[in-house]
């Protein structure tokens, strides 16, 4: 079995994960969190050097840091499934003591998480500000960060970015899901974003896309690219286009399920599209 | 004309003036010397924070961020992410009010080492006016759990207190200010973090000061002096934590409290003294604070009088005790 069919496998897996937690506690965001699966895992199964025993400070490895805070439910399932907590702790999501809280923090200690988010537009800050440090500790590993299209109407993204051009922060890859939902609606009728690449590059970005955002081999293979154009004296920024809710047909596409659970029939029909590949948690 | 005012503890002269920002900017560029570690960012107010030294001599360590203030907070969150300690600086306006919840989420919430230094806090700021006052900060920085929230009273109490704050470990909110004011500290003074200060022995009321109301306090007290009224100075240079222990003690002994400090009357160390001596040891209190108002253009002196922070309101509140 090729490496590629191992992590299809596995999203399989990962979405279903993400809907039995949405589902237990009726609330939380599948929608996007279905949307970055495959990112996910090519990011923390494949293209970072990352050490799950996990401490803080992430020096000489890899750090990845979410902005779009509510996808909690996919970065829980992929942390997990990466060995940084047992898998059975998927279970508490949402619940009272847990440490997967409704969206991430540092305040519980969960390891794999070096910020808190969920308030948008945070996060590029904190990434750039990351980027800094092992710049200034001579660390030559990277700096990721995802985001979504909808948090691009925050205004701080756009302070980020224009510091991060002017001052040459290159080893850094910020993503962005562009599934063109957020929770009112389609984002080009709640506030229409125009060409999110003209932005980038109007502020000096390096830009690149990824078409196929639900393809395992072209998120890889995009990844990959973009690792490439590091180090060159430009942020990168990655148009991931995807799909909200991809995996389940009636989820998929649409806004509705932002932030909405399914209801027990709802979850039965999803998880019959969806493999049990590895093993319920 | 100076004044020189020998307390039963101190002898303090207000012969050299001069602003507690310098202190700051002093502290930092030794520390720039002294810990690698250490980093300065600035959204385009090097000058009135008096970071050019450190700006100059540790260039590497100094991130100038624009007129950004939020991504200036976030990405100090970020800095301390690989062990930097990283001093987020501007007027205090644009490092509390309009950043509140950059730090509540990326610094407080996140536990990050950050440390958030705002000048020009208060109304002391003067001829800029109410746009740039903040009077409202104390209280929105003691409201975030594990915030440590720090108002030095002058020039070597700040330069103190720069490097105790770098030397802790958590978020803290270094508050400090614009204008020449009297240095009536001594360099040699240790400054610990949540202990406050006794700066004058007194029997009858204890005067709870902070920043810039600690000199005025020490002015009123001389005053009251000689009209047989004996003050205990307690100067609080850490509103969170408070030293609970010292005011007490001293409440215990006199029974009446006077808290004066640069801020709204409500949310700022007035209440946090109140909050506690409700609880512990009900007292009658009074306040010299700002009172539910915004400021406006103005000398510092004009406004401190007009505002009722002058050491003649702090006279006047002992005596309507």
């Amino acid at each position: 079995m090729s490496n590629i069919s191992n992590l299809e496998q596995l999203a399989s897996q990962v979405r279903r994960d993400i809907l039995r937690m949405v589902h237990a506690v009726n609330s939380g965001h599948p929608g996007g969190s279905m949307g970055c699966t495959e990112f996910f895992i090519a990011l923390y199964k494949e293209l970072m050097d990352h050490d799950p025993s996990f401490n803080m400070d992430g020096n000489n490895e890899d750090v990845f840091f979410l902005s779009n805070g509510h996808i909690s439910p996919v970065f829980y399932s992929v942390l997990a499934r990466s060995g940084y907590f047992p898998v059975e702790e998927l279970k508490t999501f949402r619940k009272i003591n847990t440490r997967l809280q409704g969206h991430p923090t540092t305040h519980e200690h969960l390891p794999g998480v070096r910020i808190a988010s969920g308030s948008l537009g945070q996060g590029m800050s904190v990434a750039i500000g990351a980027a800094l440090s092992k710049r200034r500790n001579k660390d030559s590993k990277l700096i990721y960060s995802l985001h979504g299209d909808g948090e691009l109407q925050e205004g701080q993204i756009w302070e980020a970015t224009l510091f991060a051009s002017a001052n040459k922060v290159d080893n850094y890859i910020a993503t962005i899901d562009v599934n063109r939902q957020q929770i009112d609606g389609p984002t080009d009728e709640v506030m229409a974003m125009g060409s999110i690449r003209q932005k980038f590059e109007a502020f000096g970005w390096e830009v690149m896309d990824i078409q196929e955002g639900n393809d395992m081999q072209a998120v890889m293979t995009g990844m990959q690219k973009a690792k490439t154009l590091t180090g060159k004296g430009k942020p990168i920024c990655v148009l991931l286009h995807t799909e909200m809710g991809y995996g389940v047909d009636f989820m998929q596409g649409t806004h509705h399920w932002h932030g909405k659970a399914p209801n027990d029939d709802q979850l039965a029909n999803a998880l019959g599209q969806l493999e049990e590949s590895i093993g319920d948690y | 004309m100076s004044a020189t005012i020998t307390s039963k503890l101190h002898t303090f002269s207000d012969k050299e003036q001069k602003d507690t920002r310098s202190g700051f900017g002093l502290a930092m560029d030794y520390l720039g010397e002294t810990n690698p570690k250490v980093m300065a960012m600035c959204a385009d107010l090097t000058g009135s924070l008096k970071l050019n030294d450190f700006a100059e001599n540790h260039p590497e360590r100094f991130v100038q961020c624009g007129i950004a203030e939020a991504n200036m907070i976030g990405m100090a969150a970020g800095l301390t992410i690989g062990g930097q300690i990283p001093f987020a600086t501007t007027f205090a306006n644009f490092a509390t009010g309009r950043v509140y919840d950059q730090i509540r989420q990326s610094v407080a919430y996140s536990g990050k080492n950050v440390k958030i230094a705002a000048s020009h806090a208060g109304i002391t700021l003067g001829e800029d006016g109410a746009t740039h006052q903040i009077l409202e900060d104390i209280g929105l920085m003691q409201m975030l759990p594990g915030m440590v929230v720090i108002n030095p009273c002058d020039h070597n109490q700040t330069y103190a207190a720069t490097l105790a704050t770098a030397a802790y470990e958590g978020p803290v909110y270094l508050r400090f200010g614009r204008p020449k004011v009297p240095n009536f500290t001594s360099k040699d003074d240790t400054f610990e973090i949540g202990k406050g200060i006794l700066m004058n022995e007194g029997t009858d009321v204890s005067i709870i000061a902070t920043g810039h109301l600690v000199w005025q306090s020490i002015l009123a007290a001389k005053e009251l002096e000689k009209k047989g009224i004996s003050c205990e100075i307690i100067n609080i240079h850490t509103i969170k934590p408070l030293d609970n222990e010292l005011i007490l003690q001293s409440v215990a002994k006199t029974g009446k409290v006077l808290v004066a400090e640069e801020h709204q009357r409500l949310g700022g160390l007035g209440s946090a003294v109140a909050q506690l001596l409700a609880e512990q040891a009900p007292t009658p209190m009074r306040f010299v604070a700002v009172n539910d108002s915004f400021g406006e253009s103005g000398t510092p002196a004009q406004l401190m009088l007009k505002y009722g922070l002058d050491s003649s309101d702090v006279v006047k509140a002992v005596e309507s005790f």
